[in-house]
């Protein structure tokens, strides 16, 4: 689960880091109140949509020319005329996809005397199954680059679960950092407290970008991007609440309520299928065939008639969907329960496209018939690559 | 022979007493008798579970009680999220051997630290988040469809559940069968990786050829391809088929599994499939094939 910026930074300050003060607006009748909450003589105009690039940024319904999602304001009418302007438009980034995201939240913060800028992330490291640190000096820019053009200012250390991040793992990265006098002092402070913040709180991602230091040799949390592990945030009450449903697709949503992992795409194919990587395959096969699919869709093992039910409202309502591909390799899943939600499911919402069923595994003769006495008109299929031509070829024709 | 399991495995459920944990031990029971031998309850020792058909199972507070007890090698899990970490870690602190975890969804963080302990331990742990093992006609933990497997020759190994399925049906139907099917899981942070397995598989007799399904996100498939490289240097190799799923899907978006997603421009499938070929495994174009392109390449 993502985060804005402005509700990561007040995370990370209830752990003591140093972040600048802001406002978040959410309505336009806010912003003078924003504004002079804050002292000035520099505001900066923050655009809050979960997605990087925002201050290369261009607003689609903006000239051209128009300023970015960031904006550095240098008096109290230059920072309402940019939240005015920026407010509810859609700003498209590297990240967002040609469609954009609408800005329907702003936040308004201090500016900053900047003097370096640096990168600081915190992540689970795969490789060495350790929660790692990856810092540099080149911050402020993308790091993909850094990592690419010049691997050698890049350093990642590994912290040992039982230890914590020891004064000694501290040193380290103020080493790396080149900090000293008191940023070092901070922050090498700064460090503990981050590791303890993604720690506790199940981060999946803690991203500082820039971390900077100040003019007046002060470390400064600039830019902070926080993601949370879906799987511990039965923990985390106080971070559900910080879920913003105005920046996820309403089918992504949807499919939350019923537990099943459902990713929205821009194909033809609507496709339910039981396991993520059976799923996957199942895309890569449609795509194989020289079709599109339209979603993935892992009902997951313990799925219930009504989930599946769910599922298949959430495929047909997707307009691009011309044809549906129910592929069940039952393992933990029963086949019969998948027949049944089928069955229902296309009684429910009166099916107009065609559908290809491929049932395999556990209770697989139940299901089989639970399908063929149904009436139902359907497409059987006998194995994976069957189910996958006579799919495409019942879209395509 | 084959890897990790056999007629002479002795299982503890943890977890037994769920509707999960209860259906598939029925199931493992009834597969050429696999010796579920106990389940831990904290709070039900000394009480007993009983199958539909009558079998009965004696129930342990604790993991050290059941092994004590029973003379088990091995245990299952199939506890909730909140408690699949604890419980996995009483299993290595009970010493036991080989550790299989079904459950899906524990938090990233909790398996750091498992990761951490069980380093430190003689203990083997598969998954979390995974379908489990089977030797097909001895044994069986986990929750993988029975009816599919025949013995043979085949050592399949996977990261997803559902396509080791797939790997093991196209392999019987192909008259091939298996030596031992392991599906490792598909969390970023797991117990056993695919180089542990071939490592097994190499050394295993009656393992002829190998299946090996990856998925995008992550570096296990490269790292697999370089292990290949360097045990064929010293003459260790078999014949190898893979795939990977998700050639098709978006960058940055997680697909399912915890593990499956492309990340700094790292973890694509193009990059696995090079590797692989790199280590001369010949790679299954479709998920469909995977049969049909190694009874090609075994000729």
């Amino acid at each position: 689960m993502n985060i804005h910026e402005y509700q990561a930074k007040q995370v990370l300050k209830g752990f003591g880091a140093p972040v600048a003060n802001g406002v978040a607006i959410t309505a336009l009748d806010q912003a003078e109140a924003a504004v002079d909450a804050l002292p000035g003589p520099v505001w900066v105009v923050k655009s809050q949509i979960h997605a990087g690039g925002r201050g290369k940024g261009k607003f689609k319904e903006l000239a051209d020319d128009a300023k970015g999602g960031v904006r550095v304001s240098f008096s109290r009418d230059e920072a309402l005329d940019n939240i005015r302007e920026m407010f509810g438009k859609t700003l498209v980034t590297n990240q967002t996809g040609a469609a954009g995201k609408q800005v329907n939240r702003l936040y308004i913060e201090d500016g900053a005397n900047i003097d370096r800028e640096l990168y600081l992330s915190i992540l689970v490291d795969r490789e060495t199954s350790k929660v790692s640190f990856v810092v540099s000096t080149e911050g402020g820019m993308d790091i993909e680059t850094v990592a690419h053009d010049t691997p050698e200012k890049i350093t990642t250390i590994g912290i040992v679960a039982s230890k914590g991040c020891t004064d000694a793992d501290a040193a380290t990265l103020a080493d790396a950092l080149k900090l000293d006098g008191s940023a070092r002092d901070q922050g090498m402070a700064l460090f503990k407290n981050l590791y303890e913040a993604f720690t506790s709180k199940d981060m999946s991602l803690l991203e500082i970008n820039p971390l900077i230091v100040t003019k007046s040799n002060d470390v400064q949390v600039l830019d902070a991007k926080v993601s949370f592990d879906g799987n511990a945030l039965f923990r985390h009450p106080d971070i559900m609440e910080l879920r913003d449903l105005t920046e996820e697709d309403e089918k992504e949503i949807e499919a939350s309520k019923y537990d099943l992992a459902y990713i929205a795409l821009d194909g033809e194919i609507g496709c339910m299928v039981n396991g993520a990587g059976l799923a996957m395959a199942t895309m890569d096969i449609i795509k194989l065939y020289g079709a599109e699919p339209a979603n993935f869709l892992d009902v997951g093992g313990g799925a219930t008639t009504e989930k599946v039910t769910a599922a298949f409202k959430i495929i047909t309502a997707d307009p691009n969907v011309k044809g549906i591909l129910v592929n069940i390799f039952g393992g933990i899943m029963r086949c019969d329960v998948i027949a049944e939600g089928v069955v229902q499911a296309a009684k429910d919402v009166q099916l107009t496209v065609p559908l290809v069923v491929r049932l395999e595994g556990t209770r697989v003769d139940e299901g089989k018939a639970i399908l063929s006495e149904s009436g139902l008109n359907l497409i059987a299929a006998n194995d994976l690559d069957d189910a996958a031509q006579k799919i495409v070829k019942a879209v395509k024709g | 022979m084959s890897i990790l399991i056999n007629k002479d495995t002795k299982i503890i459920v943890q977890g037994l007493t769920g509707k999960t944990g209860t259906f598939h031990t029925e199931q493992a029971l009834a597969y050429h008798g696999t010796q579920m031998v106990a389940g831990t309850h904290p709070k039900k020792g000394g009480e007993s579970w009983t199958s539909a058909d009558g079998t009965s199972l004696p129930l342990f507070a604790t993991v050290a009680e059941a092994k004590a007890e029973t003379g088990a090698n091995a245990s299952v899990i199939y506890v909730p999220p909140a408690g699949a970490a604890a419980a996995i870690l009483e299993a290595i602190d009970a010493g036991i051997e080989l550790i299989t975890c079904i459950t899906e969804g524990v938090p990233v963080q909790d398996m750091v630290k498992v990761k951490e302990k069980l380093d430190a331990s003689s203990s083997r742990l598969i998954g979390p988040n995974c379908p489990g093992l089977l030797t097909p006609e001895e044994c069986k933990i986990g929750i993988m469809p029975s009816s599919i497997f025949r013995k043979g020759s085949v050592g399949v190994l996977s990261r997803s559940g559902t396509l080791t399925y797939e790997a093991v049906y196209q392999t019987s139907m192909a008259g091939l069968g298996q030596s031992t099917a392991v599906g490792i899981g598909g969390d970023p942070v797991k117990g056993t990786e695919f180089i542990d397995v071939l490592d097994m598989f190499l050394s295993d007799d009656q393992t002829e050829s190998i299946i090996m399904i990856g998925e995008i996100g992550g570096s296990a498939e490269e790292e697999a391809a370089q292990f290949l490289i360097d045990e064929a240097k010293k003459g260790r190799s078999k014949p190898t088929v893979g795939f990977i799923a998700g050639r098709t899907s978006p960058p940055g978006r997680t697909m399912g599994h915890a593990g499956a997603v492309i990340s700094g421009g790292k973890g694509g499938a193009e990059d696995k499939i090079a590797a692989l070929q790199e280590a001369g495994v010949q790679v299954s174009p479709s998920p469909a094939q995977l049969g049909e392109t190694l009874v090609k390449l075994l000729g």
